[in-house]
């Protein structure tokens, strides 16, 4: 008898687990989907994310594949987007330049956000002098223009699409530690955090269980707008011919090729710009609608 | 009065709290706030005692002490007889789980992100209270015990009133087994209806667990309800230490006397008694010479201004700290 009643007991409790999780995530969902302008980020992010995956099905020409007789032809129904100065279907260069320009921005951004969630968590957490040195560091990180930074870092380490996402990365980490710091020293202040002190909890719990998951909204739309950045800066660098080299598609290095052509066949570097500035619309528009659902000052 | 014959089950012992304050320019002399200044006394096993006084007195200050959420400036804190301030980091996390707290504020003392049943199991994992097959049964008793139903385990704290944060804040207080429990205002945020039940939730509590309270507030009327014995605070100081009915009967400190006199009657005749004190509390970065008192105080003499008051012995169960307590009891 006893058993029968704690078994349909723990199934009650099973059921109202899930159902909390459903109605967090449906408020969630709500908020976003009546936000037009988040949408329709949402959309270009989901469009990009799979003309990077599935660019090869996509491509109608081999990026690489050299042919002069066919260089500079405008746009037509063969070559969508023109050939560049190689003969090379520019349309197929842009999909698969996708997966670079991409790519470089999202793994220099979650190395920009580790570093710097780490830092800033460990100096708003505990302070002091800890705290000093982690934000005088950060502060002359700050101190420098993100590109001169970006320079002097592929100046020492060389150029290189790799390089170029470490120095894009680096310099993300003040803009995150700052955020991170700032959160951290007001949730830090709160009871639950106390509360959680006097139960015995050590610092690494602490720290990861209990002020990062309260810290983390801010982080999120901060990624996703430092996203739009990074792609940007890494399209600069490779526009600079630091980052990626011919005869890789990434987009700022097409951008690079076509500037001497920009009179005779402007399409080679219109097409790759507009791809670009697209990305940074689309990330910028879904980083404002992250912001306004997850801002819990934002709601009643 | 049989409780005081017992061993006391947490001694604080010249415990000072100095805060330091931001120098205003390279040259300027350090200063302190001395929040807690000096204070000394017993909790007994199975008793509530309260500490009272206005906002800034220490109050606050002394239980984030005790529990060791401010490192002491100065002082000695005993549980069971051996010393918390001089343990280490990893040793004091493994007798925390005796000392627990409960918040004013209910609705900053729950991690927002966690559920309750999460936030309650974490807390037992930490003190390795039991093993975890077990833990489920003891869930739904710590959810009985404080009045909510086990369904409320898998929400987050966003979906529950003041009263029932609460009433979790204490399930998470209870889940670790602790012998002495410090309610920091822990009814103040609430309203008058909902403070009686968590009151006597309280009360209960300490009846069938044998907990000990060392309860912190400003409201006199809760601490009336609720203590065995009662201390007031004044700048970070003690004025007085007394049974409940002694403070309350026979003041014996000038400021306990207005204190008390500030306490809402219904009563006509009462009302005329009321004593107003004259000016602010002073700072507690420069306090008062000689009784901290003095400033404020309408009985104060040549001598208040330049000796301080010891907490002495008036009767075997009242303490006082000041030097005319006898004249003004008769008086």
């Amino acid at each position: 008898m006893a058993s029968k009643v704690t078994t349909t007991q723990s199934i009650d409790l099973a059921q109202a687990r899930k159902n909390t999780r459903k109605e967090r995530w449906q408020s969630f969902w709500s908020v976003m989907t009546q936000n037009k302008a988040a949408m329709v980020g949402a959309v270009i992010i989901g469009a990009y994310l799979l003309m990077m995956l599935i660019a090869p099905i996509l491509a109608p020409f081999d990026p690489y594949d050299i042919s002069l007789e066919d260089k500079l032809t405008p746009p037509s129904m063969e070559h969508w987007m023109g050939t560049d100065d190689k003969g090379r279907d520019i349309l197929s260069r842009i999909l698969y330049g996708s997966r670079l320009s991409i790519g470089v921005g999202f793994v220099s951004v979650l190395f920009g956000a580790f570093f710097g969630i780490t830092l800033g968590l460990i100096a708003g957490y505990y302070g002091k002098w800890v705290d000093t040195i982690i934000s005088r560091m950060l502060d002359i990180m700050l101190a420098f223009p993100g590109i001169l930074l970006a320079l002097a870092i592929i100046s020492a380490l060389g150029p290189g699409l790799i390089n170029v996402t470490i120095a894009v990365g680096v310099f993300s980490i003040p803009l995150f530690a700052r955020i991170v710091r700032g959160s951290t020293m007001e949730v830090k202040k709160l009871e639950y955090i106390d509360a959680i002190r006097t139960i015995g909890a050590n610092d690494f719990l602490i720290i990861f269980r209990h002020i990062l998951p309260n810290v983390m909204s801010p982080i999120i739309v901060q990624g996703s707008m430092r996203l739009a950045t990074a792609i940007l800066s890494a399209a600069g660098l490779s526009f600079l011919g630091l980052g990626a080299q011919p005869p890789s598609p990434e987009w700022g290095a097409m951008l690079s090729s076509g500037r001497d052509f920009l009179f005779s066949a402007p399409y080679m570097a219109i097409f790759p710009g507009l791809m670009i500035s697209i990305l940074v619309l689309g990330f910028n528009l879904f980083g404002d609608g992250l912001r306004d659902a997850l801002d819990p000052k934002l709601k009643k | 009065m049989s409780v005081t014959k017992k061993a006391p089950i947490l001694q604080v012992d010249h415990l000072k709290q100095y805060f330091p304050l931001k120098k205003e320019s390279l040259f300027s002399p350090k200063q302190t706030v001395k929040a807690v200044d000096d204070i000394s006394f017993n909790l007994y096993p199975g008793e509530t005692l309260s500490i009272v006084g206005e906002s800034g007195c220490g109050k606050s200050t002394t239980g984030r002490s005790i529990l060791r959420l401010d490192e002491p400036t100065e002082g000695e804190i005993l549980f069971n007889g051996t010393s918390m301030t001089s343990l280490r980091k990893k040793e004091l996390r493994n007798i925390r789980g005796d000392i627990q707290v409960i918040f004013q504020d209910p609705y900053a003392s729950l991690n927002p992100r966690q559920t309750i049943r999460k936030m309650l199991q974490e807390a037992m994992t930490i003190q390795k209270v039991m093993p975890k097959e077990q833990m489920e049964g003891r869930l739904l008793e710590l959810m009985s015990l404080v009045g909510l139903r086990p369904e409320y385990l898998e929400r987050y704290p966003h979906e529950f009133s003041g009263g029932q944060r609460q009433r979790i804040g204490i399930a998470r207080a209870l889940c670790v087994n602790p012998k002495v429990i410090i309610c920091d205002e822990a009814v103040s945020a609430l309203d008058v209806s909902i403070q009686a039940q968590i009151i006597n939730l309280l009360k209960s509590m300490q009846r069938d667990l044998d907990l000990t309270f060392l309860f912190i507030s400003h409201d006199l009327s809760v601490v009336r309800h609720i203590s065995d014995r009662v201390i007031v605070m004044y700048l970070g100081k003690i004025v007085e230490i007394a049974d409940k009915d002694s403070l309350f009967d026979s003041p014996s400190h000038p400021y306990t006397k207005a204190l008390l006199s500030a306490i809402p009657s219904i009563d006509e005749n009462h009302k005329r008694n009321r004593i107003i004190l004259k000016g602010d509390v002073p700072s507690p970065i420069n306090p008062p010479t000689g009784c901290r008192f003095h400033t404020r105080c309408p009985f104060a003499t040549d001598l208040c201004k330049t000796d301080e008051p010891l907490l002495r012995p008036l009767t075997e169960t009242h303490q006082v700290a000041c030097h005319f307590a006898e004249n003004l009891l008769s008086s």
